[in-house]
């Protein structure tokens, strides 16, 4: 197996960890969006959520508790998109000719992109886990040590799905790109719709019928599915309503992720196939 | 091994309407240093980056290390060593790491690659640098890395998009004599370069390529004997009636105008014998003799001979400018 993807996921973990204010400020932002957003949000919403009662047997949960899996897609999201970043920067700056020049598949270059954004997406995820569940987060409540594992395991296969499709499009705009301006204007047209257009920080119901068909599509909406089944359950209220998602919908989420990835692995190889470096 | 380590025929390449290298024949044979000299924009890149596998073979064939391009592009590239003509180091990496990078992108196994990272980074003489950050070396530290990189892989060829542009003349003189250890250790070179001393010093052949084509190709001494045996430089009080006195004797193969007041006569014999003989016949013309110079050809004198401008004339900087942008 050509397993040379390696060396570029190395190279590209090399640069995370080297950047030291950067990784420090990837993994504490987030932390902060939950201790800042989420409290005030949560301690204004709840006063409202209270009020109105859950049915016998479903589970209620705070606001904080619903946004937590907003939060971690949230992250997920902007870490993935600008995980091609560096493809840009190698391609004007950098090492990309010496990659294009070597004897290796180009998928190799996709893949290894690939990997160290589920690489970096995981560890978010789980810094994100802990400093919620220190805040108050009422995740994995009174599961079993088996359940807890399979949660976890769960949400980090959400998050690794979700990560690479965002990295390989990232990847591939990154790639088709000529500056970091450029890009970094895309990145931000993108951010806004997918994230104020899904399930992270609200029900959708209530949407007008083509913000919310607009949100069903969208697979921050399928992640967030994914993170709260296995995090809070698969029938539980929130904010003055009840949700629920059979093992038939998170299948339908995770096959939506996974359609989503792979049709962006499939773009990000081709525009790496046509690329030229020179 | 194959007769040659590189063979061209028939390259043309295209950038929409601009034809960049125009129908570009030659071969280097194994061991050789072979040098593109001309002036930016002349094609030498493209030439390079079609060879590199950079950019795609529009026209013609072009076999390298036995394996035809076209058909075979990975082994090609598996074959051949590359020093790019900009920096293409990240700057955040140490010098090991750039090298095992190197290494493990062509997937050589793990223990050859550390075991040749260090070999190299003794060969370029960077031992106390081992873990520094390439942002920290000097110009001339990362064109040794650079060239240690492209060794990485053992490469029969090693390509070099001029190797020595903005470093100090030191340093300069200090990579070549790198590049000869790296040739005399049996590695084919193939360099291009606008330096005319350069191509002169290194090379065993020489291409002049000048708009897309190449106009001139031998060993730097026979391109420099063609020219005849030496050059005399002369300013006249006269010169048109210089010109035609000169022009009278055997031994001058040529004259012609250089610079505001002077006169570049090419003579066929030893220059020291045959001046004060065209002086005696000047000065019996009455033409008044301001100054003298006798010199054997360089390679700026060969450039000029067959593109009728020195390196670096002004038509040849705006040709540079509009192909630069494009290539």
């Amino acid at each position: 197996m050509d397993r040379r993807f390696l060396a570029i996921y190395w190279r590209d973990m090399l640069r995370y960890v080297r950047f030291r204010t950067l990784l420090l400020s990837s993994l504490v932002q987030p932390a902060l969006w939950l201790a800042f957003f989420g409290i005030a949000m949560s301690s204004s919403f709840d006063a409202i959520g209270t009020q109105v009662p859950s049915g016998p047997g479903i589970p209620q949960v705070g606001y904080l508790t619903f946004m937590c899996a907003g939060v971690i897609s949230m992250t997920t999201l902007f870490t993935s998109l600008f995980g091609g970043m560096s493809l840009l920067f190698d391609k004007n700056w950098g090492l990309l000719r010496e990659v294009m020049a070597a004897p290796m598949p180009r998928s190799n270059i996709v893949l290894g992109m690939g990997l160290s954004g589920i690489t970096k997406s995981c560890i978010q995820a789980g810094i994100i886990l802990a400093f919620g569940l220190l805040l108050g987060v009422r995740f994995f409540d009174g599961y079993s040590p088996l359940r807890l594992a399979m949660a976890v395991g769960g949400i980090f296969a959400f998050v690794s799905v979700f990560a690479l499709g965002f990295v390989f499009l990232s990847s591939a705009i990154a790639i088709s790109m000529e500056s970091p301006e450029g890009m970094q204007g895309i990145m931000t047209l993108l951010t806004m719709p997918i994230f104020f257009a899904s399930n992270a920080l609200y029900p959708v119901e209530a949407f007008p019928e083509a913000l919310r068909l607009l949100s069903m599509a969208n697979p921050l909406s399928h992640m967030v599915t994914g993170i709260r089944y296995f995090a809070i359950g698969p029938e539980f209220s929130a904010i003055g309503r009840t949700f629920v998602c059979s093992s038939t919908d998170l299948l339908v989420s995770f096959g939506a992720l996974c359609l989503f990835s792979t049709l962006t692995f499939l773009f990000a190889l081709h525009r790496v196939r046509v690329a030229r470096v020179t | 091994m194959p007769e040659d380590m590189i063979r061209v025929e028939g390259l043309s390449h295209r950038f929409d309407d601009l034809v960049a290298v125009d129908d570009v024949s030659f071969h280097v044979r194994p061991g050789e240093v072979f040098s593109f000299l001309g002036p930016n924009g002349a094609g030498k890149s493209t030439v390079i980056n079609v060879l590199t596998t950079l950019l795609p073979l529009q026209e013609g064939r072009v076999v390298i290390a036995g394996f035809d391009l076209r058909t075979e592009p990975d082994r090609v590239r598996s074959a051949i060593g590359i020093v790019f003509q900009e920096v293409t180091l990240d700057r955040d990496m140490t010098v090991t790491e750039t090298l095992l990078f190197h290494g493990r992108l062509y997937g050589l196994p793990r223990d050859e690659v550390r075991e040749r990272a260090e070999e190299l980074v003794r060969l370029v003489e960077l031992e106390t640098k081992r873990d520094v950050l390439v942002k920290h070396l000097s110009g001339g530290m990362k064109r040794r890395l650079e060239i240690a990189r492209g060794l990485m892989t053992r490469p029969a060829v090693l390509f070099l998009d001029e190797p020595t542009i903005g470093l100090d003349p030191q340093t300069r003189a200090r990579m070549w004599d790198y590049l000869r250890d790296v040739n005399r250790d049996g590695t084919t070179i193939f360099l291009t370069t606008h330096y005319m001393d350069e191509a002169d010093g290194l090379s065993d052949r020489i291409a002049i390529i000048d708009r897309g084509r190449i106009i001139a190709e031998d060993t730097p001494l026979d391109l420099k004997n063609a020219l005849g045996r030496d050059l005399v430089y002369l300013e006249t009080t006269d010169n048109g009636r210089a010109r035609a006195v000169l022009e009278a004797d055997p031994a001058v193969t040529g004259v012609r105008e250089k610079g505001p007041a002077g006169l570049l006569v090419t003579v066929s014999e030893d220059g020291t014998r045959v001046v004060p003989r065209l002086l005696d016949a000047l000065r019996e013309s009455g033409v008044v003799i301001d100054g003298l110079n006798i010199k054997k050809p360089s390679m700026d004198d060969v450039f000029i001979h067959h593109t009728g401008r020195a390196l670096r004339d002004e038509g040849a900087e705006s040709f540079a400018a509009a192909v630069g942008r494009r290539r």
